[in-house]
């Protein structure tokens, strides 16, 4: 499937030279966003190219911005098309589009329209006017949700690797038929895994606000924490003692604390400085946390035979 | 505060010059998280550990006014750049956008 749309002018119903002009990403599903949000309007849309990248990414990364904008307006001669002149930028590209070289470049006065789609028809019918609540970018659950299949995909794809090697060295270290002792031995490190993600990847996202803590390491950790506690139980008597119990815990933990931090480029209110503050204390931690899982599991075995 | 999420306390790189701020209000609209309120004609931070360095006031900002060392908030991104690949998707810290 083709995630972008090619750039430049569209017609929304049947727009006149009056109509408003409302400028998106050329990512297919901003388009669509932009498309849906208003059902039964007549409007121009201009596509800039931000090669397939959303608004917010692309205005980050810079795609999405002045120097495209107004080579955009001017290739799709706009000033012929319509007869004001005032472009709608969605508010989240303001970090790659400067309006007032925008309007010194084109004669185009470049306003910030909402954030959401959703609220571009409550925006023009109040005459360009945005309230507060239009102006935030919220993370809500809804959002959330919608990162954690991605999240999942990923991990998973290495933690099918890991496994993997603790399953062929547990073969080869515990006495005893190849596939029997692999999966004995295995067993601790791909629930761990699993356990990790679960709480890395799937509870930090949904319990993001309630999670203590500001660092997502932070969040991570408790949410691992929780899993681990509750699966204890159940984990516990398949292990083979308390060496390979606390490698397990920790394997749970340092899994969990990653991915939460991963999450950080998900989310929507990270700043690359607290990003950097928090992972001068979370790497270290989840390297040690990794070390003790693997180095307790593989200690456990070599003293055992 | 529900719905209002804060990451770390005194950490952002965000300055507000109150000498060359004209009090246009331009930056309480582009922000995406509230951090500046505009009060009998003039700017200050009002929220400043909500700042998420993404740089959208320092770049239309009319008076120059503000200085921001803009990023991306995004551990993967940094990680990458540590071990001197450059990012994927929308993870990258070449931005060039400062």
């Amino acid at each position: 499937m083709r995630y972008t749309v090619d750039p430049g002018l569209y017609a929304l119903g049947k727009p006149g030279p009056a109509d408003s002009v409302l400028v998106t990403a050329n990512y297919k599903l901003s388009f669509d966003a932009l498309r849906a949000a208003l059902p039964g309007r007549n409007a121009w849309i201009l596509v800039v190219d931000t090669k397939g990248i959303n608004v917010w990414c692309a205005a980050g990364k810079g795609t999405f911005g002045t120097d495209e904008v107004v080579a955009r307006v001017q290739a799709c001669g706009l000033h012929h098309v319509v007869s004001h002149r005032t472009l709608i930028l969605p508010q989240l590209s303001a970090p790659g589009v400067a309006a007032r070289q925008v309007k010194t470049h084109t004669g185009f006065t470049a306003l910030f329209g909402p954030v959401d789609a959703r609220d571009l028809p409550a925006y023009l019918d109040a005459g360009h006017k945005a309230t507060k609540a239009m102006r935030r970018k919220k993370f809500p659950l809804r959002e959330r949700l919608e990162l954690i299949p991605v999240e999942l995909v990923h991990s998973l794809k290495w933690a099918g690797i890991i496994a993997t090697v603790f399953f062929v060295l547990g073969g080869f270290l515990d006495e005893g038929p190849f596939w029997i002792s692999a999966s004995r031995a295995a067993l601790g490190p791909a629930t761990a895994l699993l356990g990790g993600i679960a709480a890395g990847a799937v509870s930090t996202p949904v319990l993001l606000p309630w999670l203590p803590g500001r660092a997502f390491t932070t969040k991570g950790l408790w949410a691992g924490a929780i899993l681990a506690g509750a699966a204890l139980p159940f984990i516990g008597p398949k292990l083979s003692g308390a060496l390979e119990t606390v490698s397990w815990g920790c394997g749970v933990l340092a899994v969990s604390a990653f991915l939460a931090m991963n999450f950080t480029g998900a989310s929507t209110y990270t700043s690359l400085s607290g990003v950097r503050r928090e992972m001068r204390w979370a790497v270290p931690l989840e390297v040690v946390l990794f070390a003790i899982f693997a180095g307790l599991w593989l200690y456990s075995r070599l003293v055992s035979t | 505060m529900i719905g209002r999420f804060v990451y770390l306390k005194d950490v952002v790189t965000l300055q507000l010059d109150p000498e060359k701020c004209v009090g246009c209000g331009f930056c309480t609209d582009v922000c995406p998280h509230g951090v500046f309120v505009r009060e009998n004609g003039s700017i200050r931070i009002a929220f400043r550990d909500a700042c998420m360095e993404c740089g959208a006031c320092a770049r239309n900002c009319p008076a120059d006014a503000i200085r921001v060392r803009t990023g991306v908030g995004c551990a993967q991104a940094v990680i990458h750049s540590m071990i001197g690949r450059s990012g994927e998707g929308c993870c990258s810290l070449d931005s060039g956008c400062c």
